[in-house]
């Protein structure tokens, strides 16, 4: 068994599943039942100032569902913690007594003033909370009063509220980062410049859900109306991924560690974070669709995964796919796959011929004889996009095969053994020579 | 129906073997439609095939992966005119479609899991969809002038006629009977049709106009295929298979030796089906889809010991795999490779009937083994198919038959000047509602394009 155990900058939890900042962790109720679920720390809902925010009182969430009613995506307009400072803060103390070796960590949202951050850090700190994640990530309701996302799309802002909050904390600071931002690099440089310990990301995207086909209104309302809000679950995963990957492989952020958050809902998830550089991951939606359980085969898939990996801890699998990504024009131009198709596993329902012929390459040909369809790629026209596998429904029926040897028949080039990129292509009019 | 045949006095054939409730509760529908979420999941599990085999292997040509995308995405309408619009009696064949052997058996599911897509109940389920809401998808273009006579109002007539008046022709049907729906409304099994199914969907599809009904008309009787030649633009001939094959046994007339269509349309027209006299053992004499419904329909009547006795073995029987799993679910015996020799009596009252036990031969002929079997019955039905009325149909004329059954050309076309034909009455029909409607559209789009091409 693989040691599940993690140490995030100096903070230890027993896995390294730990619940976002959200309503999963809004208070010591929810957090009892997700520690005694098994799960590794939280980051409490986010504390602000009192007096404490409101929220609306009527639909707060929506989720995109699959047709068997399977949630893909999800939206939220709601605001960081509507309940009092003081309040948060006891209970918060209670279950850190309570749950000593679960990491928890105080998600914050103050102004920009020092003042409020001079005052607030150093009490919050008090009741014992293991470090803070500022939000910097709120895309609706506090970034229209200059907070959550409004910050974090200004990396100056970024970088003079984590120098506050540094200066008053003596436990660690991760900054959670807003994906609505163009390039992720310039929040998370500034977090570096400011001193952040880690950061974390992603917090969730602007978003509409979409219209309501009755009263033609956006979906969901407050009554008459409707505010955009963040949409996050398993639909926004890869945008995730990329940015974690973006900070793990940038030259001055790639030492800075990483907390995975967005769309984390099976270990499987978990796995692509961290071989993407984040140390650990956080979860609000799954656990908000499925309740507090799912942590348990989080917990044992990760588990056996390391062990047939042969990896005897988690830290053995951070970042290991990092070296795999670079940026497009490095990519080998000269390598060569074709689609293979496996005609025993074929079911012959012509998705792929289909795809292929409307809207790529025309090179998956068809036949019925009398009945028997056969569908067979034809080499010569095959650019190996991969549309192909990404439609068939029958797992590992066609693969992408790379050409070693011989001459390419789409191209007439013989298959060449050395690499070679855009930054030397002919057709490159900036080509390096 | 033929209650002399009914006597038997010793009780072994007698009304109320089950209560009128635990009829009703075996008369509920075979397979019960899909709810909303049911159809969306299932409608989820289609691939949207290329080509799809689905489609081939539907005699009716429906596109089905393409109204299966439409009930996806809550366009029931848009996915119920998808089926409607290449057959018009989409509700029945989804009730009664032998789909294990058409569409769903060609779908690709099949081979990846072993579960096709239930294409049967999904388009049940878009195109109940419009009829239980009256949704009208069709209207008639404009007047062409032409008039067309359909003799027969099966389904193969009322596919050609609706056809015909959504392009603006008129129709006139001829039906003998005095209820439309022909084997619709008399045969189907009562399972696969409730609630008067069958009516209800010739209203939605006789609401468009244009078509004229006259009932107790016979072709032969009141009216004659010359005068509709004369009269009409163009005769459609729909009139199906009107009379049942006899056993040709010396005493076939003795009380209790029956035809399964007959009763069977006694069954379905019934409104008191715990009134129907029910035999205590029965045996059914045939191999076809008559054998199985009126044996399953014996069982859920109440009778005891249902045996059908088929000549041939079970891998040629025309009963699919699946309907004599049905059967033998409803505790229905099957006896394979027993052919009747004679029916045994008393009082003229049939109490048995012995087979000749038979044998296949190498060259698949078969050949009495000797050995003879004998069944116990006071209720011997026959269900050995039906046959060709050619009374008012080949006099006068020269109407090419062959096999007893009209010939007709892949318009569905007769040798007669003017004259279509379809359904059942035509040669190499394969007996399917589905085929029926099928035929009735090939030739009204033959009619029309034959009409609309001298004009
Ligand atoms: C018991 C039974 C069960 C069946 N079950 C199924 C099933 O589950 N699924 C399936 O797909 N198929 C089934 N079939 C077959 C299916 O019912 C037929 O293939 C289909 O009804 C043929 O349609 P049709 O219009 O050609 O003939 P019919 O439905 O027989 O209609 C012919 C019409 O013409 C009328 N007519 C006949 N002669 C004249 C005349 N001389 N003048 C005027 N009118 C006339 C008749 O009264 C009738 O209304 C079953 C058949 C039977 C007998
Ligand atoms: C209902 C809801 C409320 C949230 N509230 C907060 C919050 O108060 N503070 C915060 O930092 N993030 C908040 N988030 C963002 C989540 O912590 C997380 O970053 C985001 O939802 C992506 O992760 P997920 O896909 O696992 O949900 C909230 C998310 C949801 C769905
Ligand atoms: S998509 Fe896959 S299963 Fe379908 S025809 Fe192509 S290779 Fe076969
Ligand atoms: S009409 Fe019958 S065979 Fe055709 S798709 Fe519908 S259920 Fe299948
Ligand atoms: S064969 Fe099956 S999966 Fe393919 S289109 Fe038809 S119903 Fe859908």
């Amino acid at each position: 068994m693989a040691d599940l155990s993690s140490n995030f900058l100096g903070i230890k939890s027993p896995n390294p599943f730990w619940l976002a900042s959200g309503p999963p962790a809004d208070k010591a109720y929810n957090v009892n039942r997700a520690f005694e679920a098994g799960w590794g720390g939280v980051s409490w809902k986010t504390l602000g100032e009192d007096p404490h925010i409101v929220n609306v009182n009527g639909p707060r969430y929506a989720s995109i569902m699959s047709n068997d009613r399977r949630v893909i995506g999800f939206n939220n307009i709601e605001l960081i913690t509507d309940r009092p400072f003081q309040v948060n803060l006891e209970e918060m103390r209670q279950v850190k007594r309570d749950w000593p070796d679960r990491a928890l960590i105080a998600s914050v949202m103050f102004p920009m003033n020092e003042a409020s951050w001079a005052k607030l850090v150093p009490i919050i700190e008090d009741a014992g909370v293991d470090g803070f994640e500022l939000n910097f990530g709120c895309p609706h309701g506090m970034s229209e009063r200059g907070m959550g996302a409004a910050v974090g799309q200004v990396p100056e802002y970024i970088k003079q509220a984590t120098e506050w909050c540094k200066k008053y904390a003596t436990t660690p600071v991760i900054v959670k980062l807003t994906p609505n931002i163009t390039d992720v690099l310039y929040p998370a440089e500034a977090c570096l410049e400011g001193g952040a310990d880690a950061v974390s990301l992603i917090n969730t995207i602007n978003s509409i859900m979409r219209v309501d086909y009755d009263n033609l209104t956006m979906f969901p309302t407050t009554g008459d109306m409707g505010s955009h809000g963040g949409y996050c679950g398993e639909a926004v995963k890869p945008i995730a991924l990329h940015m974690v990957a973006e900070i793990a492989r940038n030259d001055k952020t790639k030492n800075l560690p990483i907390s995975g958050i967005g769309g984390v809902t099976t270990w499987k998830d978990a796995v692509d974070f961290i071989a993407l550089g984040a140390s650990n991951v956080q979860v609000c939606t799954a656990a908000m669709v499925y309740g507090f359980k799912i942590v348990e085969d989080m917990k044992t898939g990760l588990n056996n995964f390391l062990d047939e990996k042969g990896m005897n801890s988690v830290q053995e699998l951070v970042g290991k796919a990092v070296p795999s990504v670079t940026d497009w024009k490095y990519l080998n131009l000269n390598h060569v796959d074709k689609a293979v198709i496996d005609q025993d596993k074929c079911i012959k329902c012509g998705r792929c011929h289909i795809v292929c012929e409307d809207t790529a390459h025309q090179a998956i040909e068809y036949s019925n004889n009398g009945g028997d369809r056969v569908f067979t790629v034809n080499d010569d026209e095959c650019v190996g996009c991969n549309l192909c596998v990404s439609v068939c429904p029958v797992v590992d029926c066609i693969s992408m095969v790379a050409m070693t040897t011989g001459t390419d028949p789409r191209t007439g080039k013989a298959i060449s053994p050395k690499a070679s990129d855009w930054t030397t292509h002919p057709n490159n009019p900036l080509k390096v020579s | 129906m033929n209650d002399k045949k009914l006597t038997n006095e010793a009780m072994n054939i007698k009304p109320h073997r089950l209560s009128k409730q635990e009829i009703e509760d075996n008369f509920t529908d075979l397979h019960p439609p899909l709810s909303a979420i049911e159809a969306l999941i299932e409608a989820d599990r289609c691939y949207f095939c290329y080509d799809a085999p689905c489609t081939k292997a539907c005699p009716s040509d429906i596109d089905v992966p393409g109204f299966i995308q439409s009930i996806q995405s809550d366009n029931l309408t848009g996915a119920a005119d998808k089926i409607l619009s290449e057959n018009i009696f989409g509700g029945m064949c989804a009730r009664d479609c032998p789909t294990e052997e058409l569409c769903q058996q060609a779908c690709v599911r099949n081979d990846h899991e072993k579960k096709p897509v239930e294409i049967g109940l999904l388009q049940r389920y878009a195109t109940d969809s419009v009829l239980n809401n009256g949704v009208q998808l069709f209207s008639r273009e404009e007047d062409t002038g032409k008039s067309i006579a359909v003799v027969g109002a099966g389904p193969a007539g009322i596919s050609c006629a609706h056809r015909l008046a959504v392009l603006g022709h008129k129709i006139t049907v001829y039906e003998s009977k005095d209820k439309l729906g022909g084997l619709n409304e008399y045969g189907i099994a009562a399972y696969k049709t409730i609630n008067d199914f069958a009516q209800q969907e010739l209203a939605y599809i006789l609401d468009i106009g244009g078509i004229t009904i006259k009932t107790g008309m016979q072709l032969g009787k009141q009216i004659n295929l010359e005068d509709l030649q004369q009269q009409y633009d163009a005769v459609f001939l729909g009139c199906g298979l009107a009379t049942v094959n006899q056993l040709n046994l010396d005493n076939e007339n003795i009380s209790g030796v029956i035809d399964a269509v007959e009763y069977i349309a006694n069954l379905r027209q019934t409104s008191n089906k715990d009134e129907l006299m029910v035999g205590k053992n029965i045996v059914v004499i045939g191999g076809g889809m008559t054998a199985i419904d009126i044996a399953v329909q014996s069982k859920l009547l109440g009778a005891e010991q249902v045996t059908i006795a088929y000549r041939r073995s079970k891998n040629i029987m025309a009963a699919s795999e699946y309907e004599q799993a049905l059967a033998k679910k409803h505790d229905v015996q099957i006896q394979y490779n027993v052919s009747p020799k004679r029916l045994l009596s008393a009082d003229s009252n049939v109490t048995a009937m012995e087979f000749d036990i038979m044998q296949s031969q190498n060259d698949g002929s078969l050949m009495a083994s000797g050995e003879n079997i004998t069944l116990k019955a006071d209720v011997v039905f026959k269900a050995i198919g039906q046959k060709l009325v050619t009374e008012g149909l080949i006099e006068n004329n020269s109407l090419q038959l062959k096999k007893g059954r009209i010939v007709v050309d892949e318009h569905r076309k007769t040798s007669l000047a003017k004259v279509w034909a379809g359904g059942d009455c035509v040669l190499d029909g394969d007996n399917l509602t589905v085929s029926a409607v099928q035929d009735g559209k090939l030739a009204a789009i033959s009619i029309n394009e034959t009409l609309t091409q001298g004009a």
